[in-house]
């Protein structure tokens, strides 16, 4: 089964992949190993899961200030997910994308969506993302 | 509303490379944080010249080529390296090296050397109603909350954009309408004396933290009336384990003299009784550690103050640390060196101390593999060292720290826990 949500383009692209979906926030920062894709707040519950090329959705981000570089770095290294999906806009992790972009002409969209449309999605769907912010997703 | 002609003069590189470069990433972020126009800052505090990687420094490089220069007082938070003492620890010469090169970028950028989370502890510090583009979760929130200057929380990559352009999108908790509290958090049966006591703040932070993630609290119910270092410490812990940007405290913050004032006379969105169970269970989570064992004990996130020397002394004097526990200080140069000048600094050699600058154990990699059982009276270092360090850790007050490096095992005083 397929559904389309529409979501706000922050920082517009295309990417797809298979989703890793979070209920809680993250701070790359202590969260995320830039080396590997990896989550690694050991008090999140994506703890130990691997976000390279995924399609990232949490609710946003929270604590650090570092998130932003960390995420740079990660997009730098390729380890990065392949989008991030939040509720609302999120500034860090758009504003990462956005000096990915103009760094190293990178593409890292970013996506908000409402919180009903965010429920939708499951860890391991299929989900591809266009430009506009529209959102597939696939069983 | 709309861009000035300074901006757009900026936007068209009217102003030289770096500042269009800036510009353009504030401008378009502009729309992602929902501001209609731009505002002037009167200071910036830097988090971006912690080196993270290649990526990070090819930006403060790339901005430094472009000679990029900021136009209002800037200090600098912590850096990836104690640029002088990284020696003597487990730096690896590279990491230094990069390091040291990002710190140099933003110094040639006009940046103030401070490398420090807690500017305000020694630079002017911007009073209330002041716009500022600060970095750094711990010294967003006590920017706006104890000092009442406003910030958003900006991240790392655009508080330099915002120092070298003299503008920030006009949103957040620039604006008065958002700084309105939205939770109301009331203690109750909590003991004075726990509320006096300095581990007290960084749990409820911790607490608070959580339960807001990045909604604005106000904390009311409080009967004691917190010293600086307990709000520091309140504010760090909540700005790890949520986003908190601000927060009021009834009778204690500036713009909290009223539950009212706090509320900007709406009602909150939430309310939440914090009682004593509630967090002795979030005292709990800050420590990872169950049995005795320790290598290090470590204070100083945010960075270690004076008032935090003065009250250090008088625990160690006369004492030795045991010979396996290493007893570290992370602090500014500055504080650092005030508290050299008031006589500190002897008695916590004496005892076997260390004080690192510049930087924090989270930040460089300076702490050998064989170090990972932690003790700490800081909650964001207790947060965080978990992640990044892959080290265990236990979360107590200062006297418990002494002890415990005295003792050469984990020892903590709970009768305040206790009802």
């Amino acid at each position: 089964m397929e559904v389309i949500i529409q979501g706000r383009s922050l920082v517009p692209g295309t990417a797809e992949g298979i989703a890793l979906v979070g209920t809680e926030p993250l701070s790359f920062w202590g969260g995320y190993d830039q080396h590997t894709g990896e989550i690694i707040d050991r008090r999140h519950a994506l703890s130990g899961k691997n976000a390279r090329h995924r399609i990232l959705a949490i609710p946003g981000t929270r604590g650090s200030s570092t998130t932003t570089a960390v995420l740079l770095e990660a997009v730098h290294r390729g380890t990065a997910p392949a989008a991030l999906l939040t509720v609302g806009a999120d500034t860090f992790l758009s504003l990462a994308a956005i000096v990915a972009d103009e760094l190293f002409g990178s593409v890292l969209p970013v996506v908000a969506l409402s919180q009903h449309d965010f429920a939708l999605m499951k860890s391991g769907q299929h989900i591809s993302i266009q430009p506009d912010g529209q959102v597939l997703i696939a069983d | 509303m709309g861009l000035s002609l300074q901006d757009r003069a900026m936007l068209a590189g009217e102003c030289g490379l770096a500042a269009q470069m800036a510009m353009r990433i504030l401008e378009r972020m502009r729309p992602i944080v929902g501001a209609q126009s731009f505002l002037d800052i009167s200071a910036a505090h830097i988090d971006s010249a912690l080196f993270q990687g290649d990526a990070t420094l090819a930006y403060a490089e790339r901005l430094a080529a472009l000679g990029a220069q900021v136009v209002v007082p800037t200090t600098l938070n912590v850096s990836g390296v104690d640029e002088h003492g990284w020696r003597a620890w487990a730096v690896p010469p590279d990491w230094a090296d990069k390091a040291r090169r990002q710190m140099a970028a933003y110094q040639s950028m006009g940046c103030k050397p401070t490398w420090t989370c807690a500017p305000y502890q020694e630079s002017q510090r911007p009073s209330l109603g002041d716009q500022v583009a600060w970095g750094e979760s711990s010294a967003v929130v006590f920017a706006n909350s104890v000092l009442g200057a406003r910030t958003e929380r900006y991240p790392d990559l655009m508080d330099i954009c915002a120092a070298i352009t003299g503008r920030v999108p006009a949103a957040g908790l620039h604006l008065d309408a958002n700084r309105a509290g939205q939770v109301l958090l009331t203690l109750r049966g909590i003991p004075p004396a726990l509320q006096a006591s300095e581990s007290f703040y960084g749990v409820l932070g911790h607490f608070v933290g959580k339960a807001v993630a990045r909604r604005i609290p106000v904390i009311q119910g409080l009967e004691v009336c917190p010293t600086e270092d307990q709000l520091k410490a309140l504010g760090a812990a909540a700005a790890s384990s949520g986003a908190v940007a601000l927060f009021h405290i009834v009778g204690v913050t500036p713009e909290a003299r009223t539950e009212s004032a706090a509320l900007q006379g709406r009602r909150p969105l939430a309310e939440i009784t914090v009682t004593l169970d509630k967090l002795r269970a979030a005292r709990k989570e800050l420590s990872t550690i169950t049995g005795a064992a320790l290598d290090l004990v470590v204070l100083g996130s945010p960075h270690f103050s004076l008032t935090e020397f003065q009250a250090l002394v008088p625990l160690v004097e006369g004492h030795r640390r045991h010979p396996d526990v290493q007893f570290l200080i992370t602090a500014s140069r500055v504080v650092k060196a005030m508290a050299a000048r008031a006589g500190y600094l002897a008695a916590i050699k004496q005892f076997g101390g260390t004080i690192t600058v510049d930087t924090c154990i989270l930040t460089t990699p300076m702490l050998p593999r064989s170090v990972k059982m932690l003790m700490t009276n800081s909650a964001k270092y207790a947060y965080y060292a978990p992640g990044l360090l892959g080290a265990q850790i236990v979360y107590g007050d200062l006297k418990d720290c002494v002890r415990s490096a005295i003792c050469g095992h984990i020892v903590r005083d709970n009768t305040l826990w206790k009802s």
